[in-house]
């Protein structure tokens, strides 16, 4: 199994990424009584934050092998 | 169609197609068509993790805090992110030491502890039990809610209803039967069970479409869609502070539980089951990193409409949230949705239970049980042809002993927690393994009694500030307990511990549990010093992936039996037939025709102690092939083989400095050498200046009168004989020097001639003081002899010694001052031998100068720094002729104070009397 050895720093990378993005301080921003297409803006920001979380994660094990 | 006989008939159908998926896996996998080898049934299996906790527990949790339920499934997705790293690692250790299960895995990184392996697995049973009572709790109430269809009743509480009535009883003794029949059907080295995998994966799937079936019916079927939804929800004012801020204790307790559930996923036993013992590929782990997030984002995203549509449909209702997703479908008289519903629950709490129970029965039968035995009982289970059974029937027994806790637990301190509570209970209970674990990964240092003792601290800071609370919380111990603490003791507090208020109860017991095990583990750790086998196993650990480029790693266990000896105790524990295969297989595999044929090597007890770790656990299979192992003391080559770089470099530059220091030496000789050849180059130059200023001084001379006696033939006949006379004293003189030098070539190539004699030493003596008489005379030195009665008789070259005295006599007159010098010889017998002292008054020889003048070509200058006479050959020969003939020759002088020469002969015993 042929690694990039990118692979395992970029997935650090979200990994802190995450831990930032899905934590205090900056979730604190979205708790706001307002709604994005209908969706409340917190619950809309944590499932965004975490799909783009996923969709990273995806793209860093995918490409290794390019 | 919900009547009771239709939903239990569905339940029993539902289990009887797991089975039969699992024994379709199971003959796919002996036929070595794996099913499960691909990574989208490892990611399906992985979701294991999702429970009834998260099937119906995320709802209720979501009705009470909002968008409190979603850390429980983040904190795994951060997790999944630095699998590459930790995973792998523990993946690829588990593999190469055949490890089976996280108990064993602790155990064998601190030098196959039993006593951590019996810790691990007491903490994690007593640890996860809430959570299978969770399970319980969920799967009979679901039940019961779907048996009063259509009426929508919540279930009594526990207390009411009699033990024996009680349906989650029934559930329980269900459960532990499905769990027996599906995990402990047959026992393998390996601990793998690609059947129960897949049917795993099936659970899985079916738990999420459910929930999404549900999920999606309530948004789009009851509701427009999720806007329509939000909205009505946002018009009753306690349903909008839900969307907002997440209520429940706030971000401390959303970042503890995102910590709690990053480390829930690496190590609850059933995610270690799947996740590790049961992966089939390494690389299947990379494709799970974002297939499973991706899992837990899909079933998550209608736990708050659902929530929220729960709350709106029944507000003032009492119908508990956390049974919302079966109960919307009930009350829009959906039948088939709330069976599918009901479903759903069942595979997500069947599938914990098994894969739980099965991971905790396998760390009590190997960590727990047998250890105790094989102490306890050697003798009895010695005498046993075939323990397979017992093995089985041990795994049976924890796996219904498990169970029936969980339902005691559930009995005594359910009722008081929602689903979600009692779950992260559990979770801050596996999260104690996390030191001794990721500290093991990397951390060389960390020792046997550091784990024990983290662990331990842990593990009773948990069970005083979490598990004690829920029991007092059901009334099982006094609410003074909690507000008022033990015995009164107010700082003792076990929710707010030392004082330390303002803290759910979930932060606060993280918080204390984790500070007392990591300071514990690192302190006790640093304090300590590594025994060898701990040592070794933590080289193995930490560096798993440079010992491993295949999965054979190269035998560290030393020692050695053969394969008959090996057989039978392997098979005790296998069955003999799966261990003959298992033996017949390596045999193979390493080239021989039997088992009986193999090499007794530590290869081979390598190979045996590996398959009963995987029956037994790794400390166990150490404690019994060790007891039919000759164990040798590690040889040189082991003790080397775990020797770190930092020590091979200090190695290494000690041996550069003994070299350099070698050369130092080296160098210093050949100075030392090349200063001694410039001295004797020097003095060969010396010398031949001498010598041919020595050749010069006669031949002008003789050279001179010739010319004379040529240029002048009337010269007088007196003046020619005269001059004649000088030319022949000359040519004297240069004979002798050359005879001389002739002379000392000889001798010290040993071609001289030698002619011994019995001599009176004293008419030699005489002789030689005749000899050069005219020379004293000449010079006005006078000489006197003493020379006592009979002289004493010695055995030597009568011309030889005259030389070396007439040579000590020509000397002590050459530098006596003419006319007041005075030379004294005397003879005496001393000791054994004869000695004469030739003795002058002239200037003397300085201390530094008297073993110089001895040797070849080198004079020394009068005291008074006047220049050389003579050859500087005549000592030299001097001393080589006495020493010829077992003598020896010195000089004693002070400045100023004349010099004596002296030498020593061994005297010649007189003849016999005749």
């Amino acid at each position: 199994m042929r690694r990039s050895d990118l692979t395992g720093p970029r997935l650090v990378a979200v990994f802190l990424l995450g831990s930032v993005l899905l934590n205090y301080p900056i979730l604190a921003i979205f708790t706001r009584p307002e709604r994005v297409a209908g969706i409340p803006l917190l619950h809309a920001y944590a499932f965004g934050a975490w799909l783009l979380l996923i969709g990273l994660m995806a793209w860093v094990v995918e490409s290794r092998r390019g | 169609m919900l009547q009771g006989w239709v939903i239990v008939l569905v339940s029993f159908a539902y289990l009887g197609v797991l089975f039969a998926i699992a024994a379709h896996g199971d003959r796919r996998a002996e036929a070595g068509r794996s099913i499960i080898a691909n990574p989208y049934i490892y990611a399906l299996s992985l979701a294991v993790y999702c429970t009834t906790w998260t099937f119906y527990g995320s709802v209720g949790r979501a009705a009470s805090t909002g968008i409190g339920f979603l850390p429980v499934y983040l904190g795994p997705t951060l997790m999944a992110a630095l699998w590459w790293y930790v995973m792998r690692k523990i993946i690829r250790i588990t593999k190469a030491q055949r490890i089976t299960s996280i108990a064993d895995f602790v155990a064998s990184r601190y030098g196959k502890s039993q006593l951590l392996g019996g810790l691990v697995t007491v903490i994690a049973v007593v640890g996860v039990v809430p959570y299978v009572a969770l399970q319980l709790k969920a799967i009979s109430n679901s039940l019961s809610i779907l048996l009063d269809y259509p009426a929508l009743v919540m279930p009594a509480s526990a207390a009411e209803v009699p033990v024996v009535g009680d349906s989650a009883l029934w559930v329980a003794i269900l459960l532990a039967a499905f769990a027996v029949l599906f995990g402990t059907r047959h026992l393998d080295a390996t601990e793998r069970h690609e059947g129960l995998v897949a049917a795993i994966a099936f659970e899985s799937l079916v738990k999420l479409v459910a929930f999404l079936a549900v999920g999606a019916f309530v948004t789009f079927g009851v509701y427009q869609g999720f806007g329509d939804l939000f909205r009505r929800a946002a018009e009753v004012p306690r349903l909008e502070a839900l969307m907002t801020v997440p209520a429940g204790g706030g971000f401390g307790t959303w970042a503890s539980v995102t910590l709690l559930s990053m480390l829930a996923i690496l190590f609850l036993p059933r995610q270690f089951q799947v996740a590790v013992v049961e992966n089939v590929d390494e690389d299947h782990l990379a494709k799970a990193t974002w297939l499973f997030p991706l899992y837990l984002l899909l079933i998550n995203v209608f736990v708050l409409p659902l929530a929220l549509g729960g709350l709106l449909r029944f507000a003032g209702l009492g119908v508990d949230a956390d049974f919302f997703v079966l109960a919307l479908p009930m009350v829009e008289r959906q039948e088939a949705l709330a069976l599918l519903a009901y479903l759903g629950g069942l595979s997500a709490g069947t599938g914990m239970v098994i894969v739980e129970t099965i991971a905790l029965s396998t760390m009590v039968c190997n960590d727990l049980v047998m250890p105790v035995l094989l102490r306890l009982r050697w003798a009895g289970l010695h005498q046993r042809p075939d323990l397979s059974g017992l093995l089985i029937v041990i795994r049976r027994l924890a796996i219904a002993t498990i169970m029936l806790l969980a339902f005691v637990y559930f009995r005594v301190a359910g009722e008081a927690y929602a689903l979600v509570a009692i779950g992260l209970i559990s979770f801050a209970a596996v999260a104690q393994f996390a030191p001794a674990i990721l500290g093991g990964l990397y951390w060389r240092a960390a020792t046997r009694a550091g784990a024990a003792a983290g662990l331990t601290a842990g593990f009773a800071v948990w069970a005083y500030t979490l598990l004690l609370p829920s029991f007092a919380r059901s009334g099982w111990l006094p609410q003074s307990f909690l507000t008022e603490g033990p015995l009164g003791l107010w700082l003792l507090r076990p929710q707010e511990l030392f004082g330390l208020s303002g803290l759910d109860a979930i932060p606060h017991g993280v918080l204390w549990s984790m500070l007392a095990n990591v300071g514990m583990y690192v302190g006790v750790s640093l304090a300590g010093r590594p025994s060898y086998q701990e040592t070794t196993q933590a080289a193995l650990f930490v560096d798993v992936f440079r010992h491993t480029q295949g999965l054979e790693r190269t035998p560290r266990t030393v020692g050695s039996a053969t394969a008959a000896t090996l057989l039978p105790v392997v098979g005790r524990f296998l069955g003999p037939e799966r261990a003959r295969e298992a033996f017949q297989a390596y045999a193979r595999r390493r080239g021989a025709a039997s088992p009986e044929d193999l090499a007794a090597d530590a290869g081979l007890v390598q190979f045996a102690e590996a398959q009963l770790a995987g029956a037994i656990g790794g400390a166990s299979a150490r404690v019994v092939v060790a007891s039919v192992v000759q164990e040798e003391p590690p040889g040189l080559d082991e003790v080397m083989d775990i020797l770190d770089e930092a020590s091979q470099v200090r190695a290494y530059s000690k041996e550069l400095e003994q070299k350099s220091r070698q050369l130092e030496a080296a160098t210093a000789g050949l100075r030392a050498a090349n200063e001694r050849l410039q001295e004797l180059d020097r003095l060969k130059d010396d010398f031949m200046s001498t010598v041919t200023h020595e050749l010069r001084t006669p031949l002008t001379s003789i050279r001179a009168f010739s010319e004379i006696l040529l240029d002048d033939p009337r010269t007088h006949l007196a003046e020619r004989t005269r001059f004649l006379s000088i030319i022949v004293k000359e040519t004297e003189r240069l004979t002798r020097l050359i005879n001389q030098m002739l002379d000392m070539a000889k001798i010290e190539s040993g071609n001289a001639e030698w002619r011994a004699a019995v001599l009176d030493l004293g008419e030699v003596i005489e002789a030689s003081v005749e000899a050069t008489g005219q020379l004293f005379r000449e010079r006005g030195v006078a000489l006197s002899l003493e020379l006592p009665g009979p002289a004493p008789r010695v055995r030597a070259d009568r011309d030889r010694l005259m030389q070396v005295l007439i040579n000590l006599l020509s000397n002590a007159v050459k530098f006596c001052e003419p006319g007041r010098g005075r030379v004294v010889v005397r003879l005496a017998a001393e000791g054994g031998g004869a000695r004469v002292d030739v003795r002058d008054n002239g200037p003397g020889i300085r201390r530094a100068d008297q073993e110089v003048i001895f040797e070849k070509f080198r004079q020394v200058g009068d005291a008074d720094g006047g220049k050389p006479r003579g050859t500087g050959l005549g000592l030299p020969i001097s001393r080589r002729i006495v020493e010829h003939f077992g003598g020896r020759l010195w000089v004693e002088s002070e400045p100023g104070q004349g010099a004596t020469f002296s030498f020593q002969l061994p005297v010649e015993p007189a003849p016999a009397a005749g």
